[in-house]
Order: structure tokens, then sequence, then C-alpha cells
């Protein structure tokens, strides 16, 4: 379904419409399966936290966003997100202890490290200058690079591929290329860090589960390179489109600019809602018969779990289509609902919070380059975004 | 108010423990909540209550005390 080109931040008309008069009804998706979508707030709680709907997306009738997101959840293995209970939390359990919000809470200071660097380099350089590749994506790949335990030297490649590993205009073969040597570079560390572990999170996994025999080092591989896709991309659309979003909102970007701790918090709660960059909803199909909301949905039929026109559902928020910083938005469903919700919500939290200040701050008179009708919103995109933002100062 | 945790339902996403930090903690090996004070005191009721409404597993109960 299409956005209205006027409005990039709002969901496609034709979905809102849908979520008056027909909130759970079936579509045709791109390669012709027919799914039920499902709109209402509650309804897609309900969806997401029922064990009655899987995510195996081997079982017929699950209706795959795309060819490659099909062949991703196929490919990596062991992977949280196409495994249903109980699989999926002895899976989760292995790394939710890293991702914890304490854990994650110390990380804070290093965070504002790599993104005051960030800062200093696109300081340095003459504007104008593209906030994608100089900021939103360089400070999510460096975070992850430290806390997996990539060293220095096997960052550049580790960014080049993993930027190919999400970017729209890879062909099937560049992302297969991507994935195998993003799967090898962390193989090969995971077997070094069994041999002579560090502080870090492929360390943690090879002593207690490599050397255990729990897991190969390939499956540790491919569970790390989970974490980077899930959180990747996701991250650097947030911190461009949440950019363009503040630009567009001068007077809350001057509170949000000069905001304490909480009121900062909230905000990024609120971007997160307003924004939803899975855009695409989250993926399921049904076990058994369901009944939903007058709806039978039968053993065997897929369901999209409309997470993104979720959060504009006024049941749950009022005046959903209004951004507003100082609305209570945490119950919102960017980061998904039930066993699956997103395992790194706290640390994609702390850089949101720590990027965009640090990026108002900082440069104060930041604003785009050309008008916003003219941005390159991505509109066909897994993940929502931009990926090209040219700023000025 | 008495507090309950499902520790087979929780798959340790965190947020209970940001909402009402007093009430709630996380296992430092695999993130599953537990219980700081089983019984807590009234004026923590409505953070509480926004911890049970956010838990995205159903795994927080409550009863009066």
């Amino acid at each position: 379904m299409k956005r209205d080109l006027k409005c990039p931040f709002n969901p496609p008309p034709d979905l809102k419409r849908l979520q008056s008069e027909a909130p759970i009804t079936k579509v045709r998706i791109w390669n012709g399966q027919t799914p039920w979508l499902v709109t209402r707030y509650e309804d897609v709680r309900f969806v997401l936290k029922d064990p009655r709907f899987s995510v195996v997306p081997t079982r017929p009738g699950w209706p795959p966003m795309s060819a490659g997101q099909a062949a991703t959840r196929r490919d990596l293995k062991p992977n949280i997100f196409s495994l249903d209970n109980p699989e999926h939390n002895d899976y989760r359990k292995m790394m939710s202890g890293d991702f914890r919000i304490a854990k994650i809470e110390t990380l804070r200071p290093r965070v504002q490290a790599i993104v005051d660097a960030a800062l200093d380099e696109v300081l340095a350089t003459p504007p104008p200058l593209d906030l994608w590749t100089h900021f939103a994506l360089k400070v999510p790949s460096l975070v992850i690079c430290e806390m997996l335990g990539v060293p220095y030297s096997d960052h550049e490649l580790f960014q080049d591929r993993s930027e190919k590993l999400v970017s729209t205009t890879s062909s099937d073969q560049d992302i297969a290329t991507a994935l195998k040597d993003i799967q090898s570079l962390l193989e090969n560390l995971t077997r070094a860090k069994q041999a002579a572990p560090t502080d870090d999170i492929i360390s943690r996994m090879a002593v207690q589960y490599a050397r255990t025999g729990v897991l190969t080092p390939a499956e540790i591989a491919d569970m790390c390179v989970m974490l980077l896709i899930a959180g990747h991309d996701t991250t650097s659309n947030m911190i461009c489109l949440s950019t363009v979003l503040f630009l567009g909102h001068p007077e809350q970007l001057e509170e949000f600019r000069n905001g304490d701790a909480a009121l900062v918090a909230n905000a990024v709660e609120e971007c997160l809602r307003y924004i939803n960059v899975p855009h695409l909803g989250r993926r399921r199909v049904a076990l058994e018969d369901v009944e939903l909301g007058g709806v039978l949905i039968r053993a065997g039929e897929g369901v999209i779990a409309g997470t993104m026109i979720g959060d504009r559902d006024e049941r749950a928020f009022p005046s959903p289509d209004e951004f507003n910083i100082h609305r209570e938005a945490r119950h919102m469903l960017a980061f998904g609902y039930g066993v699956h919700q997103c395992l790194g919500q706290p640390l994609a939290r702390l850089e949101l919070q720590v990027a965009l200040t640090a990026l108002f701050r900082r440069i104060p008179t930041l604003k785009l380059a050309v008008p916003q009708d003219q941005l390159p919103f991505d509109y066909e995109a897994l993940v929502y975004g931009l990926h090209e933002l040219v700023v000025t100062w | 108010m008495k507090v309950k945790i499902d520790q087979k339902l929780c798959v340790g996403a965190g947020n209970c423990t940001q909402l009402a930090a007093a009430v709630f903690t996380q296992r430092p090996e695999d993130g599953i909540v537990e219980l700081r004070q089983e019984n807590p005191p009234q004026e923590l009721a409505e953070a509480i209550l926004k911890a049970v409404r956010n838990c995205p597993t159903g795994a927080i109960s409550v009863s009066e005390a």
C-alpha cells in the first residue's frame, strides 16, 4: 500500500481506512499469498502474544516481506526470529543477559564517546554532508562491533558488508556474498576468542557455549549476524528519520535539545511510535483455528500484525497522527510484542537518546540541504528510511 | 499490593525494570526478571501497573495484598 508522498511520516491512507472499516481483512501480497492483515492496536497485541501464531518461515502460509527476508530467516541457524517456543526462549536466553537494562546502561559513556567522535569528524568536514553515511550508519555499526568484540582491523570489512546486507540496491547475489563474508569473519573470531577470550559477547558465548559443545562456532556466528541484522539499519534509519521529523517540528526540537533525561527518553519513545521503521508489520502463520474480532483465522493461514498502523490507532493513542514528545508512548509496538519483542531495545533506546541529543546540541544550526519533499524516502524497503540525508549547518 | 513474576513467560525484555526499578530487576545471566520486593508500597502502584501493561508476555501479575 502506498504512502501519501506529501506525508512521508504517515501510514498509507489505505491502511488507515482498513483500520476503521475492515480491521481484520485478507490482503494480497507481493508473491500472490493472501494473508490476514490486522490493523488495530489491541488485535495486533493479541496476535503477537498468542502462541497459536507461529513465526516459523518454512510453514506453508507464512507470509514473507520479500524473497530476501525469507532467505535470511531460513539460512541463519539458529535464528530466534524463526523459532517458536520453547526453542526460541532457549536461544534468546543465551544472549538476553547482554541486553538487560543495567548492562546496556553501563555502555552509555562508550556510546557517547563513539557519537562524539563521529560528530567531531562531521564538524571537521565542510557542509553539505550525508548524515546517513557519516553518522547514522556509522554509530550503530561501531557500537555493535565493540559489543561483539570485532577487532578494529576488521571494522571496515564488517561495516562494508553489513551495509551491503541492508542496502536496497544490493542484488540477491550481493546479499548472499555479504552474508557469507560476515559469517566467516564472526566464525573465525569465535574460534580465536574460544582460545583467548576477551570481554565481549563473542568471547562470552565462545567460552560458555562453544567450549562446552552446546553450540558450534558457526552457530554462534549466525546468532551474532542475527543481532547485526536486527539492530543495524533499524537504528540508522531511526536516527535519520527522527532528525527530519524534529527539523519539521522546530518548537519541539527546542524542547528536546534543552530537555532533561526524562524528556529525552520520552521523546525517543514518541519517535519510535510515530516513525515505526519496521513498517511492513510482523509476519505469522496460524497453527490452529483462532477467532479474533468476529473473524475466523484458519490453521495454516498467514497473518500480518500491523504494528506501524497499530501505533496510529486512536484507541491506544489519542490524536495518533500528531507528533507529541510529551505523550505517553512507551506502550508502542515498534519493538513488537510477545516473546519476540526486540531483544536489543535497551540498546536502541540508548543509541537514539545519545545520538539525537548530541547531534542537535553540537550542531544547533543543523538543517536539510534540500526541501523535505525532495528527500529520497525509501517506501519499498523492508525497514522504512532514507538512505541518504544531505544536511548543512 | 502483591506482585508475582512468571519466570517461564518472561523473555527479559526489561521494560518493567525501567518503569518500576524499585520492584523489578534482571538476573545477570539471562535477563530474566526477579522481584526486589513482593509487597511494594501503594505509592508504586501506578508504576507497577504501567509495567504490567508494557510486559510483552504478560509475565507480571498483581493482586491486593
